[in-house]
């Protein structure tokens, strides 16, 4: 049943439907409704909720449950997402699954608190030390926020990778109708061999990301970015709209691509055949979806909240320039904006 | 004989400097936990430092944490098994200095964990640079004219720091100079094993240790510099005991 739901509280719970029984946070604007939920939704299911001394700590409780097998979640805003790096960094390099929220403010340093996008760097490029990705997504409204935390469990734990949801602070705030999906049987989960909880029958699982010998080492990076490659050809996902024959494409990813998307119903009702390619999936990105959709003379033009990020990544999957616009500092674009800086550029 | 190895350690010959104490208390966590019939039970957390690598003597699950990050990475084990028997090991470096406030978090919050805690008052693995826990006067890499506290600040006492704290069930300072305080280091890592296993909460044990390589003493003069110079700086004994009824 749909019910009238809070972006950062229909995570939360599309989090405990999905297994997650594990949650380790910290507060900060604007994500605080996560850990408030799980606090008292947890406990409600036989789960864990610790309210962590810092976003240190929380990401390495994370490590600890995650690595015992259990469905572990962590959720924060860019500032607290700078403070999970080292944590992530070892999580993807022992291969631990998990989940980490990010509900994105405005930056540098302590920045603002207002929504933004300026994380998409440190969310797709690896962000902490050593070759790795998390595997990032990037939903653009509550029902796709729940749809996507739900099977981000499934997909941490069959790739042995961190999955971040990555958000906004208008994301985490809105309210919209969604449902929540069934409540998993715990038992039916997959089971996790490598999963280092007790019980070993005799044979030692370790969680450890330490290789001395340089072989050994280069034999794990290959071993991960095989996995990359694996969710490359399984995961990348792209909603494209009204790209058959637009002459003008957007590309934007989370609530931007709603803005985008009422921009190029209004071009169209003035003429312009205007459309959208929406990255569902930032890492791994949707590189060949993006070619597909666009056509060869379509003039791109890449709209994020920041200073230019993703259009990095346009760029490089089309092989041609793209142009870009950007609010930064927690500024929302309106479709108005978008129009006009198609017209002044244009 | 005497004594057999315990069957929770590994055949992998130690890596350690001959001297050092580490080779002791895990003999004796190995044996703690093996006379508590824990064995499959035991979960071990290395840290980072010279017992970065505790996890190949064991035959337990382990987890290696990041440096200072142990007792927080114990937390999320202790939260998804919670009949575990989780023993957290780390350093001075690891766990006074980068991972004080997880210390003191998980100190605070009552963690239903054991920490190891090796105080031989210096960096090892790193060449013997100053620790949290060097005391006043002595030459370590990065204090190369002897620990001055005006410019370097002064050792901390983690035993009495975390004594303030509500949470700690089991408190204790113990040394390894000597075979009477080893037996006494055994029976106090059996009573924290023993309080998480009864689930009274957190416990604590320091052990006072030597790093002949770094203190630039052979073995024996190192473990006499602790029965000499350390425990007087770090006095031995039970912190904290919320006892039986606890």
């Amino acid at each position: 049943m749909k019910k009238l739901w809070k972006g950062n509280e229909a995570i939360a719970e599309a989090a405990v439907a999905a297994g997650c029984r594990c949650f380790f946070g910290y507060p900060i604007t604007p994500q605080n409704e996560i850990p408030e939920y799980m606090s008292r939704r947890l406990p409600e299911v036989g789960g864990s909720f610790v309210q962590a001394e810092s976003e240190v700590a929380a990401i390495n409780m994370v490590y600890g449950a995650g690595g015992a097998g259990a469905r572990a979640m962590t959720s924060s805003s860019s500032p607290g997402i700078s403070l999970k790096q080292e944590g992530l960094s070892y999580i993807a390099g022992a291969m631990v699954p998990c989940v980490i929220v990010n509900m994105m403010r405005a930056g540098p340093g302590l920045g603002g608190i207002q929504p933004s996008q300026s994380d998409y760097f440190q969310a797709v490029k690896g962000g902490g030390h050593g070759d790795y990705h998390l595997l990032v997504f990037a939903p653009a409204s509550v029902p796709e926020a729940v749809e996507l935390t739900y099977r981000a469990f499934d997909v941490a734990d069959e790739y042995r990778c961190p999955v971040m949801i990555l958000g906004d602070g208008m994301l985490g705030q809105m309210m919209e109708p969604a449902e929540i999906p069934p409540m998993r049987d715990l038992s039916d989960l997959p089971k996790k061999s490598w999963a280092a909880c007790g019980h070993n029958g005799g044979t030692q699982r370790l969680i450890n990301s330490i290789y001395m010998a340089p072989d050994d080492l280069e034999a794990h990076n290959i071993e991960l970015f095989d996995l990359y490659g694996k969710a490359a050809r399984e995961l990348s996902a792209a909603e494209t709209y009204l790209t058959e024959d637009a002459d003008v494409v957007f590309t934007a990813f989370g609530s931007v691509a709603r803005i985008c998307k009422a921009a190029v119903l209004e071009l169209r009702s003035r003429g312009v055949k205007a459309g959208l390619v929406r990255p569902i999936t930032l890492y791994p990105f949707p590189d060949q979806q993006m070619r597909d959709a666009i056509r060869p003379q379509a003039r791109v033009v890449c709209v994020e909240l920041n200073m230019g990020q993703m259009v990095e990544d346009v760029q490089l999957a089309l092989g041609r320039p793209v142009e870009f616009y950007g609010r930064a500092g927690g500024n929302v674009m309106t479709p108005e904006e978008v129009i006009d800086f198609l017209k002044r550029r244009g | 004989m005497l004594t057999t190895k315990p069957s929770l350690l590994t055949d992998t010959p130690l890596h350690y400097c001959p001297g050092c104490t580490h080779g002791i208390v895990h003999r004796l966590i190995a044996e703690c936990v093996g006379e508590l019939g824990c064995n499959d039970r035991a979960i071990g957390v290395a840290p980072v430092g010279c017992a970065v690598f505790a996890y190949n003597y064991f035959k337990c699950d382990m987890f290696q944490a990041a440096h200072g990050r142990a007792p927080a990475v114990a937390t999320g084990i202790k939260r998804a098994v919670p009949d575990s028997l989780l023993f957290v090991y780390q350093g001075d470096g690891d766990l006074a200095s980068i991972g004080m406030a997880e210390t003191i978090h998980a100190a605070a919050r009552g963690e239903n964990m054991t920490i190891v805690f090796i105080n031989n008052g210096i960096y090892g693995m790193t060449g013997g640079q100053m620790a949290p826990t060097t005391l006043p006067g002595q030459k370590t890499t990065t204090s190369q004219q002897g620990r001055d506290v005006k410019t370097h600040g002064n050792p901390i006492h983690i035993c009495e720091l975390l004594s303030a704290l509500d949470g700690p069930a089991f408190i204790a300072r113990t040394s390894c100079h000597d075979v009477k305080n080893v037996l006494k280091t055994k029976a106090a890592i059996k009573k924290g094993f023993t309080y998480q296993l009864e689930k009274k909460g957190f416990s604590i044990i320091e052990v006072l240790s030597t790093c002949p390589t770094n203190f630039h003493l052979s073995p024996q003069a190192a473990l006499d510099w602790i029965r000499d110079v350390g425990q007087k700086a770090y006095p031995l004994g039970v912190y904290k005991d919320i006892g039986e009824n606890g």
